[in-house]
């Protein structure tokens, strides 16, 4: 069998590489398996011991797309492990912060690794020669996201502001108000990128879906909330791990989520997200998913390029919102004194619930850490997709190219942790005798 | 002209942030694919050309064997070899396991250990196979990836400064965190690159370029503890994404050893 590359991402006690592995007898589909085989870090176990303070610097680096949300979780877990109450304006400048990583990272997956798919093109840079325009507005859209991560966290990749508490130091107003301009034009491009990415060529695949995803206090979820499993049952964050559970497979370094009690997979991110809150976007991104006719529930996976390009336009124009209201003020940070406790908490990353929890000692000290990824939790209902797309595609064809082709593109609408996955699947094929 | 020369992008145990490095130099992106040929970037491109490459930029750390003989064959692919980022210059933060048990680390985080393969250690590239340049940092800085690129480019070697973080504080009218302040800060030790931005954010720098060269640690840790700080801050302080750098692991030994001998 050729080659042929998809991705597969994993985050924090893997990250990167993957393989699928489709297994046939009598050319019928018995089994299909996504084997992540990054070598393990091992976070949860290095980060025993150590100060408390030291958790969002460290497991930022579980991941080099969204470090923001590795960041973010651990904060508001610690926070709550140690009883600290941050501001309002704290609460606005986190919320600014995670928008900048969405940004960055949606109009990354979107213009760089997924629409190329669409278009039979090997990467964004050959998709540019058939679409200038609207790769250039991509990457400029992707630049301002960054932009916006530099000013609040120093940079853009592993930023150093976040601190427990708060943050280090406040934004310039300089800086801050030299940025409304470029986020004007940004909310305009971006409802173009997402007019565009509307117009592609789907695949007609639809599965049913568990939608999960934070669900915040009348707003569209990031940093804070419940938990909405479906559109009617919601649960405290800190009831998760009782509706929820980890499983290691042979085939995997990776863990899997599954719902309990029934062991099942689910669904997080951009679809999760907009099926279950669509009403909390913002106007213009609202107006603009009625506009499109994006449909709710939305079942197809290869459309969740289309909720990314809506979440693009409903961050730039939250981002707008923040910058407008001015630079904050206030302490930037709350003080508080180590306290034995434990602390959950999850925040949507860009592709999904990202979920953490921590106990400490009253040295602050670090005892134990539980990371959930997105990618983890998603991982089942990949698993589940690619054997309903493969045992469809198998009755049609028998071009194990074409149907690879297919598979690898699947995964890839997931955005399974964007730099490591998404071009990196190798497809085996083993026929059973 | 002559041919553009052939880069491939490989990975081993990382985040990836330091090859996302290269796509979020957007402005420049399109001009390094005018002088280079990107023949090899899974994170970029679904196009994979097979080597041999002129230039091979490696990020992240080895930990299983299997990554040891995949580093090795790319080595015999590759005209020059360039790292890119702590994990391939040090180790990573992975390399922590140095202090610890990874047997005991594996079934902490795994309920079936058997089924995972990594090694005890977690090293840097240097170790394995013969690098040509390496790059700094946690993460690197896409500037300084582009200076690289473009220098191996032209066929000549990259110059990129060493001094420490200090001298970029002095240069951007930060006050010093730790004269001000008392802070603990890895400034005077840490080779430049990141721009010197945590003590422009109010905090001391926590060493994610590195140790600079004839960085003397021993002397700026003895001036920490003379400020109040214990060996519980300063060790970790030391041991983070750069962990294994030989100047910081000496330095958290020996604050280590101390802090043991003063306890017994």
């Amino acid at each position: 069998m050729s080659d042929e590359l998809v991705d597969v991402p994993i985050l924090t006690r893997v990250e990167g590489e993957g393989a699928l592995t489709l297994r046939l007898r009598d050319g019928k589909l018995v089994d299909a398996q996504l084997r992540i085989y990054e070598p393990p870090r091992l976070f949860e176990a290095l980060l025993r011991g150590r100060p408390l303070e030291d958790a969002p610097d460290i497991t930022a680096r579980i991941c080099g797309i969204c470090p923001v949300a590795y960041q973010m979780s651990a904060v508001h877990a610690l926070e709550m492990a140690l009883g600290v109450m941050i501001s309002p304006e704290i609460r606005r400048l986190r919320r600014l912060l995670y928008c900048g990583e969405w940004i960055e990272s949606h109009a990354l997956h979107t213009h760089l690794l997924q629409a190329p798919d669409f278009f039979d093109a090997a990467s964004g840079i050959e998709l540019a020669q058939r679409f200038p325009e609207e790769v250039t507005r991509g990457l400029q859209l992707k630049k301002f996201g960054n932009r916006l991560l530099e000013m609040l966290g120093g940079r853009a990749i592993h930023p150093i502001n976040v601190a427990v508490g708060g943050f280090h130091r406040w934004p310039p107003r300089a800086e801050w108000d030299a940025l409304i301009p470029s986020f004007e034009w940004g909310l305009e491009a971006a409802q173009a990128a997402a007019r565009w990415v509307a117009t592609f060529p789907f695949p007609d695949f639809e599965q049913d879906y568990e939608s999960v995803c934070v669900a915040g206090p009348g707003e569209y979820p990031f940093n804070e909330g419940d938990i909405a499993i479906g559109p009617s049952m919601t649960i405290p964050v800190a009831e998760y791990e009782q509706h929820f559970a980890e499983r290691q497979v042979a085939h995997s370094t990776a863990l899997q989520s599954v719902r309990l009690p029934a062991e099942t997979a689910y669904l997080v991110g951009p679809l999760a997200r907009i099926n279950l809150q669509r009403e909390h976007l913002r106007p213009v991104a609202r107006r603009l998913a009625d506009e499109i006719g994006f449909e709710n529930p939305c079942r197809n996976p290869y459309r969740a390029i289309v909720a990314r390009g809506l979440e693009l336009v409903q961050a730039y124009e939250e981002a707008l919102t923040i910058l407008r209201e001015g630079v904050p003020r206030g302490p930037s940070r709350i003080s508080y004194t180590p306290r034995a406790g434990q602390g959950c908490a999850a925040t949507e990353a860009p592709r999904g619930l990202l979920y953490h929890h921590y106990e400490v000692d009253d040295a602050g000290r670090l005892v134990s850490a539980r990371i959930i990824p997105p990618t983890s939790q998603n991982q089942g209902q990949i698993e589940n997709d690619l054997r309903a797309y493969a045992t469809r595609q198998l009755l049609t064809t028998t071009r194990r190219d074409v149907i690879a082709t297919g598979c690898e593109r699947l995964v890839r609408s997931y955005d399974p942790c964007i730099s490591c996955a998404t071009h990196f699947l190798k497809v085996r094929w083993e026929d059973a005798v | 002209m002559s041919q553009r020369p052939r880069v491939a992008v490989a990975k081993f145990t990382s985040c990836d942030g330091c090859q996302l490095s290269l796509l979020d130099a957007e402005d420049d992106l399109l001009a390094v694919c005018e002088r280079v040929e990107l023949a090899h970037f899974a994170e970029a491109s679904s196009d994979l050309q097979p080597g041999p490459y002129d230039v091979a930029l490696v990020e992240g750390s080895i930990t299983t064997e299997h990554d040891a003989e995949r580093l090795r064959e790319l080595r015999r692919q590759a005209r020059y070899l360039v790292t890119i980022g702590a994990c391939a210059t040090s180790g990573g933060i992975q390399a922590l396991r140095a202090w610890g048990d990874v047997g005991e680390w594996v079934e902490a985080v795994y309920p079936t250990p058997a089924f995972i393969d990594t090694l005890a250690t977690s090293t840097p590239i240097a170790e394995h196979v013969l690098v040509d340049f390496e790059l700094r940092g946690c993460p690197i800085s896409a500037k300084q990836l582009v200076t690289v690129i473009t220098a191996l480019a032209e066929g000549r070697r990259p110059k990129l400064p060493s001094h420490s973080v200090c001298l970029d504080c002095k240069r951007r009218g930060t006050v010093c965190v730790v004269v001000a302040q008392g802070t603990a800060c890895l400034g005077p030790v840490t080779q430049t690159g990141c721009g010197a931005i945590c003590p422009a954010y109010n905090r001391g720098c926590y060493g994610c370029y590195g140790p600079m060269p004839q960085a003397n640690g021993r002397r700026l840790v003895d001036q920490f503890q003379r400020l109040g700080h214990g060996a519980d801050r300063l060790v970790p302080l030391l041991r983070n994404f750069n962990a294994a750098a030989p100047d910081f692991r000496r330095e958290s030994e020996r604050l280590e050893q101390a802090a043991d001998g003063g306890a017994s």
